[in-house]
């Protein structure tokens, strides 16, 4: 059986479902990623939200989503789902519910969540075997606030709270690993610039059952300093760069959907993002950007 | 309807099976455990029919209580002192959802020191959220409670979640003779629950606890839960008269005990009121005319009952089993709010007590009622009192005294 209605770009959705007109910043990279994965998920879902950019879609008395919303807190929007689903569950069990007003429960939050305040619910969620979509997106730093650092901040970023010269000192967690610790059903890296890679890992998603990840990357203009027309450039070069490998876990195994070649060297995504300008200016520091390039050689290097 | 020798904790169990109950997340902390293991058992051995989901902590505990609640079916939750407190953000959270759901509270001291005994700081720290409170002082006012909480969290005029509160150790693990009530008597008084609205389905989307833009809306939510709170009054009397009428006992807002033609009056919540309550009988064979008065319903604030109770009394005592530290009891300021420029207002004294489990004398509330008696007369109020006894600082000397040797003889012996 063929799990994928999308093979090509014209087989995307072709009207967005997620209405316009928020209160997102323009070229909100969050924003476009949830755009094209609500698309792909439909109406018959619950956006259950953590504290973050995100909450102010829903914004009494309008909402952008067709479907049904819950914001919970910044800890505990997995809990929330599992209410949900437990509930449903019950009501179908007992014959309450018709098996078509059935929903399915989608997380919502940002990095601050999902790499921190939220990882105890997110773990404790995937170990109970909640049957769940973790939709993430991935700013690097807790943006609401106004892009302090976070546990996704990557090395070198200047934050709200590392605006020094070398930038934020600690290294980007890597929530990819830790959701495939947990052996989940699924698990996938995306970005809105690869918008067919993006459907059909959401695609893959929908057809499994269990707790699965759809992690973001999210390129912010505001938190990371560009023009908000480059969304779709920044997003290439994370993944060109490879910078942002794009990937998927599954049945324990890992399989990367695109692996950049040539593959460009990193300072072509560090350079268009005014979070890492003290990287090139007044002095290019060589020693930062070739250590970061390094990393990434690395990482590479153990895909093969 | 059956007797049984239940202990608080079975008593909290029993009323959330005879009320149908179809969801508990849950998480243990003593001394609570007791319940979710019995409902844990209930549920494994088909006694009950739905689902208990272990969560990792209370704050997930809480949300998944409301999202259930939320999507359509009755749910009973429980947790004790720093439990309560872990999930403080979505106990004051919830409430706003506007969603029914019951959480036995079983009090415990908060920490520091650890304590696993009781007192209501616990639950007084929810006392602003949202959640209504009823505080009970026996093991069949926990059962009752249970099913009566359900009633009010449930009325189309009031939808918001309850907390059943029992003292730890001196309720949930002491055994009494319980009715345990016949289970078609229990779905006659609380039919099953149907949601009527509040849900989550494919074909009816809402968004629920959404953000608003500035303190105007805001405002209007906020004051449409107190109103709804408040409404909580007339219907927790109509519920509470319903409920005496299907079984026989009747728990008013606001118990009242030989206090009609007292002087003074002991005000006091929870288990260790039925200490205050033997004091009563005692004064009373002494020739003293003294009563107790027991709210129940702490959220919505009984403010006419208690007027009703206490205006034209001589003088009050009212026995805090909390602590506010830089003003004292909050049970006190509570009162003195309702009280204050009545006709007729008596006077309060304050009195602190009970604070993790430490028990009351008889003579503490003979002690008490003179205090009281004094400071009517003079027409002062006294200054608060912490009780506490000449003995017990002896010994709490002697463990101070132990401490400092165990301390130089440590430190004697390190380099
Ligand atoms: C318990 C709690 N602490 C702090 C906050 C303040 N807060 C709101 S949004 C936010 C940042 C969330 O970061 P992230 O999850 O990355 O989402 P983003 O803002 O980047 O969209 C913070 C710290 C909060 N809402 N709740
Ligand atoms: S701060 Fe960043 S993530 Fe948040 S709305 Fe603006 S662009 Fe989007
Ligand atoms: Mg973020």
């Amino acid at each position: 059986m063929n799990e994928h209605v999308i093979h090509r770009v014209r087989d995307l959705p072709s009207a967005h479902l997620l209405g316009a007109g928020t209160a997102m910043c323009a070229g909100c990279g969050g924003l476009g990623a949830l755009h094209q994965v609500y698309d792909v998920l439909g109406e018959k879902t619950v956006f259950v939200n953590a504290a973050g950019c995100m909450t102010l879609l829903a914004n009494y008395p309008f909402t952008p989503f067709k479907g049904s919303w819950l914001y919970t807190a910044m800890a505990s929007a997995p809990a929330g789902a599992q209410g949900v689903r437990d509930a449903l569950d019950v009501l179908l069990a007992q014959g309450r519910l018709p098996p078509a007003e059935d929903l399915a429960p989608v997380v919502l939050t940002g990095d601050g969540s999902a790499y921190g305040m939220g990882l105890s619910a997110t773990s404790a969620a995937i170990e109970r075997g909640l049957d769940f979509l973790y939709l993430c997106y991935d700013n690097e730093g807790y943006g609401n606030t106004g892009q302090q650092s976070s546990g996704a901040t990557p090395h070198a970023a200047r934050t709200a709270t590392s605006a020094g010269g070398r930038g934020h000192p600690g290294f980007k967690k890597d929530l990819f690993a830790i959701w495939a610790a947990h052996a989940p059903a699924y698990v996938a890296t995306v970005i809105g610039a690869e918008p067919l890679d993006l459907a059909r890992k959401v695609e893959t998603a929908i057809g499994l059952k269990g707790p699965r990840l759809i992690l973001a990357l999210a390129p912010c203009p505001t938190g990371w300093d560009f023009e908000p027309a480059a969304l779709v450039d920044v997003g290439r070069l994370a993944v060109n760069t490879g910078i942002f490998p794009l990937k998927e876990y599954r049945d324990g195994r890992i399989t990367h959907t695109r692996i950049p070649r040539p593959r460009l060297p990193v300072e072509a995504y560090l350079s268009t993002q005014g979070r890492f300008a003290h990287l090139f200016s007044p002095r290019r520091d060589d020693a930062a950007i070739a250590a970061i390039q390094a990393q990434v050689d690395r990482y590479w290097q153990g895909v093969a | 309807m059956t007797r049984r020798l239940l202990t608080g904790n079975a008593a909290a169990a029993w009323g959330a099976r005879l009320a149908g109950v179809d969801y508990v997340p849950a998480f243990p902390i003593t001394p609570q455990t007791e319940i979710i293991e019995t409902l844990a058992r209930w549920f494994d051995g088909g006694e009950m029919r739905g689902r208990l989901t272990m969560l990792e902590s209370e704050h997930s505990m809480v949300t998944a209580a409301a999202a259930a609640a939320a999507t359509g079916v009755r749910v009973f939750t429980a947790t004790s002192s720093q439990g309560l407190l872990y999930a403080m953000e979505m106990i004051h959270a919830v409430p706003g959802w506007r969603v029914p759901f019951v959480l036995a509270n079983v009090s415990r001291g908060l920490a520091t020191p650890i304590t696993l005994e009781p007192d209501h700081n616990d639950v007084l720290a929810a006392r602003d959220s949202g959640f209504l409170q009823i505080h009970c002082a026996s093991c069949q006012e926990v059962h009752d409670s249970v099913l009566i909480a359900y009633r009010l969290a449930e009325d189309a005029r009031v939808r918001l979640p309850v907390i059943v509160n029992l003292d730890g150790f001196y309720l949930s693990f002491t055994r009494e003779p319980v009715e345990v009530a016949d289970p078609a008597a229990a779905r006659a008084f609380l039919p099953p629950f149907t949601g009527r609205g509040i849900e989550f389905r494919a074909s009816r989307p809402v968004s629920q606890a959404a953000a608003v833009l500035g303190g105007s809306q805001y405002s209007y939510f906020r004051y449409e839960t107190h109103l709804a709170a408040l409404q909580a009054l007339p219907a927790y009397a109509e519920i509470a008269a319903a409920f005496a009428e299907a079984f026989g006992r009747h728990h008013p807002a606001v118990e009242a005990y030989r206090s009609d033609d007292a002087e003074f009056v002991f005000v006091m919540i929870g288990s260790f009121a039925t200490k205050a309550r033997d004091a009563v009988d005692r004064l009373r064979e002494a020739g003293a005319r003294v009563g107790l008065v027991r709210p129940r319903l702490l959220r919505p604030f009984p403010a006419a009952d208690l007027r009703r109770h206490l205006l034209g009394k001589r003088g009050i005592a009212v026995i805090d089993q909390n602590l506010s530290f830089g003003k004292g009891g909050v049970l006190h300021a509570e009162l003195a709010s309702v009280l204050y420029g009545e006709p007729g207002a008596p006077l309060l004294a304050s009195f602190i007590g009970g604070l993790g489990g430490r028990d009351f004398a008889p003579e503490e509330f003979y002690e008490m009622i003179d205090v009281t008696r004094r400071a009517a007369d003079s027409g002062r109020a006294p200054e608060p009192r912490l009780l506490y006894t000449a003995g017990e600082l002896r010994e709490m000397r002697k463990l101070q005294a132990i401490a400092a040797v165990e301390r130089h003889e440590d430190g004697a012996g390190k380099p």
